[in-house]
């Protein structure tokens, strides 16, 4: 069982790894995650994510906070698909943190990841905890979903309402980029 | 000398173009804060304010929806909220934040559906073109302001600390709160956050 156990870490760790194809774009969250729902990286505790959302390099992190039941998540959700595609092979990261419900994960989560065949890097943290964490994504965050953070090395911006475009999001990562 | 004033001016207005870009714009009611009083429409037809309540020491004003999963997790929470709290003195006071042209899941005629589905022993208001929630700086739902008599924030933020399962709470912030109130003493921690789902507006 121990064994079975040591095996799915592993290859799971490694397709992980596979997908990141530029070996300077840790953060891989699947070497260090409690658990896997299908190839999703599960943390139970913010503590165990948080080293990797601030990992300190020259990418550009777009880190955003959603969940499957969040219609506004779901609208803006082809913004970072298409981020995703366009900067590929450049130091831009996009990371989806799933907010989904522990239930969820299986019925709700993976379904919604596997159908739409969703490429960014997706995480489940499913700390209840919440007062325990939001204030260190960014103090000024209410809890509202969705809320996507882009940071680079210590440069940070919060953004606290879903992106109404494209263009929006895009121009944000830009600055960044070029930073 | 002159170069070095003129440099201290620069610097200064930097300063303060820094801190007013830092601050966030939405002041919101924070504790300590007296909380303005309202009318609105409830789920029976009647107009509810806070002035109008009878014998109390104090409101769980409640802003929450029908349709976030959040909010729903809490309906029978809130339920027994109110019928633990309001023969004490601290009724549930539900507010509707939402404009149901974005989110018509949560129109009028369906909160009232929802407050007879779920027997809601409290009120269900509607905040009618969004005039309340800005005033509170309420940013999601479900969010609680616990009101003294005197309309005073005495804590703010979350329900409890398990929204997924109510077994498994082991802190119960509201309850903890009126528990303080009770005895004279101001809440600790007056001001928890929690997820919830955006208050839904008209792209402006």
């Amino acid at each position: 069982m121990r064994k079975t156990i040591f095996w799915i870490f592993l290859l799971s760790a490694f397709s992980v790894h596979a997908q990141d194809t530029i070996g300077s774009m840790t953060p891989k969250g699947g070497q260090i995650a409690q658990r896997f729902v299908g190839h999703i990286p599960v943390f139970e505790k913010y503590d165990v994510l948080e080293p990797v959302l601030n990992v300190d390099n020259d990418t550009t992190y777009i880190i955003n906070f959603w969940a499957t039941w969040c219609a506004p998540c779901i609208k803006e959700m082809p913004y970072f698909e298409q981020l995703h595609r366009a900067y590929q092979g450049q130091k831009v990261k996009v990371i989806l943190v799933s907010l989904d419900f522990s239930r969820q994960l299986e019925s709700k989560l993976l379904p919604f990841v596997t159908d739409r065949k969703l490429e960014p890097e997706v995480i489940a943290l499913i700390d209840h905890d919440y007062n325990s964490w939001i204030d260190r994504v960014s103090p000024e965050w209410s809890g509202a979903l969705p809320v996507t953070l882009i940071r680079k090395g210590a440069q940070r911006q919060i953004v606290l309402e879903e992106f109404s475009s494209y263009e929006e999001l895009e121009n944000i990562v830009k600055s960044f980029v070029n930073l | 000398m002159k170069k070095n004033a003129l440099f201290s001016l620069f610097a200064l207005t930097g300063l303060v173009l820094l801190i007013a870009a830092a601050s966030p714009v939405a002041p919101g009611l924070k504790v300590g804060d007296k909380a303005p009083d309202f009318k609105l429409k409830n789920v029976d037809g009647r107009m509810v304010s806070l002035a109008g309540m009878k014998d109390v020491k104090g409101y769980i004003v409640t802003f929450t929806c029908n349709t976030c999963p959040y909010a729903v997790m809490y309906e029978d929470r809130l339920i027994e909220l109110h019928k633990k709290f309001a023969p004490k003195g601290y009724p549930v006071v539900a507010i509707q934040p939402n404009d149901p042209e974005v989110q018509p899941g949560d129109a009028f005629e369906k909160m009232q559906a929802r407050a007879t589905d779920k027997g809601f022993p409290f009120a269900y208001l509607f905040d009618e073109g969004q005039v309340v929630y800005p005033q509170y700086g309420a940013s999601r739902t479900p969010e609680i302001y616990l009101l003294d008599k005197d309309l005073m924030v005495r804590y703010t933020g979350a329900i409890d600390d398990n929204a997924q399962d109510a077994a498994a709470v082991t802190t119960r912030y509201v309850e903890n709160a009126i528990a303080a109130l009770e005895s004279g003493k101001n809440p600790e921690p007056s001001f928890v956050k929690a997820i919830g789902c955006t208050i839904k507006t008209k792209k402006k």
